[in-house]
């Protein structure tokens, strides 16, 4: 795939790019580990989304049929999380579009520090094959992406598969940390003369706040696991009783990460469609420093909200009240980003190109998913749903059908811009539709099998929840039925496609990357373009 | 504009859907104290907590329909309202600081509305300062054990019943050897401990969940309105057997419940527990505060 699109950028410009298999391994343009990060994306998420799709063909009717036991089970589903959320959400959102546009929005030539850009990616693979490993080595891990102690610990986990997990855990934090740190580098010191913070693109201000969230959650996680893996292999104690630890200590560290980390997967997402709903609308973004200041206070607020996921372990009932509060308020700057966006689309000319509808399912489906956490932000009422297929169904609507929705959106806006070629519109209708009803039948169901108590987490269940859980099912295949025809598609028009023009959008995609050709040259802004005062966003 | 008019069907199902679920939840369809086939809303509430949990879900549920329903009609109407070819030419509108106001206030306010009733509901069930027994439940992989701090230390352990001995109308996966008893109209403490790794005590039609973590004993109370069954499964990841550990609680009248007492103290004196692994538990087990 990436391949393919890399014949095309050989131009005049540039004299000494390395070919061959040396172009990507020692790669410090940012486009091509843009790319790479987007092609790692893709196959883990096949990987991840055929987990899913087994899982889904097991619960599909009550009794265990495919798997050999509950363990193994354990294991795929502990191998679904931690590949999509650090293997398939963040290198797509982050490494790939963060890589790829953030340069070419704030008119710099490159990343801050390029070779830093090339060991961030590359520390991906090897810990994308630790994961894998783990399962295959050591009887895998079988402990949720959440690795919670005593089941991650040496007598309910003895074999090396749960270290293994620690290290690629370890081994992709690095990777993100460093990636992290050169964002914030390159948009603090390398925006084009002009470009003020107050007036970078959305999508640069996400990518900001997210590399701030990653830079201050990521080291807890590190320190988090490291004590478990030495609690594992060095007999300390931190989190076992018997040496006066305590497995709740993990519970709190592990959260203060996970719980910005699922805004690190939204708000790179939030800030794409941002651009696609002002480009499709033909009209700037409404209330853009409200936006920008909205996704800033979700990423303070994510930090000092962690222990909502906590609510049944047995905390002081003031500290539960605290905490619900500071959930309860996020609502507010995500609910103004939610009528920002419509705003934005209230008065403009809206035409309905493939990465408009992605963007508009993204605004409906995350409402959805975004009443449901504040019913869950109840502590009183997350007693009853704590653990259920709600929570379940309640944070696919957010991530599945947030976070994916807004790769897709991003892929669709950018693909002509990324590979000088033409998707053809029909294709991407034909994609979002099947997707929109794919999702919606996996997940919406899931609210009804977790009012009625269904726990999450297990290979089999109750016989009175055969019926949604077949629906559930069905959907699944749907969706990853699509996800294959994109796929399949997206390679065609890669080899086959028509040449793309530098600007597909018309008048109303005014961020810099437009104003290049598509493909862009290996090297862009040899000479630095200014931004006028009268600018937009 | 077939495409459009795609979309408004679409959107007109899922909020069809939408209205569907909150009436058939509203109306209680399917009420029991265990799940129902195609069940869309919470199970039967048997215990003062879980009453007020589901007229909170009750109310939320009203509350958050009547918002995704807001948007989804503001959304439908702008895309048909100003679409290229009914709107040609696009406003330059970016701001408009009374509509910011007033979508930052509302949903303050309506965040401060859920939050009253929920910060009294969160209190309420705590825990209960006036006892009348206390029940302690601890997990184990893959089965709870429960005992009886007030009458005499009973103490029993509870297994699921296996696929192959169920009789006709148990249910799989929820029926147990030994159900957990309780009389009902009584202030139970319940203390939850583990010895293992984590797992999680969740009764949905009472409204109790809590996990049992090693090393820790976890509070909490119920109050059973009615006698009856009710079923609950581990809802903590707890390794191979995590589907395999239900809960099963019998709530009797007072009358019966001293009668079963008295009956278990002989059943249970009579099974003769395994004293290695009791012995190899003592030091991991919690001490019930009485």
């Amino acid at each position: 795939m990436a391949n393919a699109a890399a014949h095309d950028h050989h131009d005049h410009h540039d004299h000494h790019a390395p070919t061959g298999w040396r172009r990507w391994v020692y790669s410090t343009n940012h486009k091509d580990i843009g790319t790479m990060y987007l092609v790692f994306s893709a196959l883990a998420g096949l990987i991840g989304g055929l987990a899913s799709v087994y899982m889904r063909l097991e619960l599909q009717n009550p009794g265990v049929q495919h798997m050999p036991d509950g363990h193994y089970w354990n294991m795929v589903i502990t191998a679904h999380g931690l590949i999509m959320v650090f293997f398939t959400v963040m290198p797509a959102l982050i490494g790939g579009f963060g890589n790829w546009f953030i340069p070419l929005m704030i008119g710099a030539p490159d990343m801050a520090f390029p070779r830093m850009n090339n060991i961030s990616f590359w520390l991906v693979p090897p810990a994308f094959i630790m994961l894998l490993g783990s399962a295959l080595l050591g009887g895998g891990a079988g402990v949720g992406w959440t690795v919670y102690p005593p089941l991650s610990g040496g007598a309910a986990h003895p074999g090396p598969a749960v270290d293994m997990a620690i290290l690629s855990l370890h081994l992709a934090g690095a990777s993100s940390i460093l990636a992290s740190i050169n964002f914030i580098t390159t948009i603090f010191n390398m925006r084009a003369p002009g470009m003020t913070m107050h007036r970078m693109p959305l999508f640069i201000w996400a990518q900001l706040v997210t590399s701030f969230l990653l830079v201050l959650s990521l080291p807890v996680l590190a320190g988090a696991i490291t004590m478990l893996l030495t609690d594992r292999n060095f007999g300390t104690a931190f989190f076992d009783p018997a040496g006066g630890g305590d497995p709740i200590l993990f519970l709190h560290l592990f959260w203060f990460f996970g719980h910005p980390e699922v805004y690190i997967m939204i708000l790179p997402a939030f800030g794409i469609i941002s651009h696609v709903i002002s480009t499709f609308s033909n009209k700037p973004v409404f209330g853009y420093l409200g936006m920008a200041y909205a996704m800033v206070a979700i990423g303070v607020i994510g930090f000092v909200v962690w222990a909502h996921h906590m609510y049944t372990v047995g905390m002081d009932v003031d500290t539960r009240a605290y905490f619900m509060a500071a959930t309860m308020v996020i609502a507010v700057p995500t609910g103004i980003k939610i009528f920002s966006w419509i705003a934005t689309m209230w008065g403009g000319s809206l035409r309905f190109e493939t990465p408009m509808l992605w963007a508009i399912g993204l605004i409906f489906l995350f409402t959805v998913g975004g009443v449901t956490g504040v019913v869950l932000s109840n502590a009183g009422v997350d007693i009853a749903l704590h653990n259920t297929y709600y929570v379940v169904a309640h944070f696919h609507y957010v991530l599945s059908l947030g976070a994916v929705f807004g790769i897709f959106c991003g892929i669709y806006y950018w693909f002509d811009k990324m590979t000088g070629r033409v998707f053809p519109d029909w294709a991407g209708k034909l994609h979002f539709w099947t997707t929109f009803i794919g999702v919606n039948l996996t997940f919406f169901p899931q609210h009804f099998l977790g009012l009625a108590g269904m726990p999450r987490r297990i290979p089999d269940y109750p016989d009175a929840f055969h019926g949604w859980n077949v629906i559930s099912s069905v959907g699944s295949y749907i969706s990853f039925g699509s996800t294959i025809f994109f796929v399949v598609m997206a390679i065609y028009v890669i080899r086959n496609g028509r040449q793309a023009v530098g600007n597909p959008w018309g008048e109303g995609a005014t961020t810099l990357e437009w104003h290049l050709s598509s493909p862009p040259p290996f090297h862009t802004y040899d000479e630095l373009p200014r931004i006028p005062a009268e600018a937009k966003h | 504009m077939v495409m459009g008019s795609l979309k408004r069907a679409a959107a007109l199902a899922v909020f069809g859907l939408f209205l569907f679920a909150a009436l058939a939840m509203l109306a209680g369809v399917a009420e029991a104290s265990f799940p129902q086939p195609w069940q869309l809303g919470m199970q039967a509430s048997a215990s003062p907590v879980k009453e007020n949990i589901a007229w909170l879900h009750n109310l939320l549920l009203v509350i958050i329909t009547v918002i995704t329903v807001f948007v989804l009609v503001l959304l439908v109407y702008v895309m048909w309202r100003f679409r290229a070819s009914a709107n040609p030419k696009p406003t330059r509108t970016t701001h408009n600081t009374m509509i910011e106001i007033i979508w930052t206030v509302v949903p303050t306010l309506i965040l401060v509305g859920i939050a009253i009733p929920s910060f009294k509901l969160l209190y309420f069930m705590d825990r209960t300062f006036e006892a009348d027994m206390t029940l302690k439940v601890t997990g184990h992989q893959w089965y709870w054990s429960y005992e009886y701090p007030d009458q005499e230390g009973l103490k029993f352990e509870s297994y699921m019943i296996p696929e192959a001995d169920l009789k006709p109308g148990q249910k799989r996966l929820l029926e147990v050897d030994n159900k957990v008893v309780v009389p009902v109209d009584t202030n139970v403490r319940v203390l939850v401990g583990g010895t293992d790794v984590m797992h999680s005590w969740m009764v949905s039609s009472l409204g109790v969940q809590i996990y049992a973590v090693p090393g820790r004993v976890n509070e909490t109370w119920v109050r059973v309105n009615k006698p009856g069954v009710y079923y609950g499964q581990c809802n903590q990841i707890c390794g191979i057997n995590h589907a395999y550990m239900p809960i099963a609680v019998e709530a009797l009248p007072k009358a019966e419940f001293e009668r079963w007492v008295a009956d278990a103290k002989k059943k249970f004196a009579t099974a003769p527990q395994d004293g290695t692994v009791r012995v190899a538990q003592a030091g991991a087990e919690p001490v019930a505060a009485k």
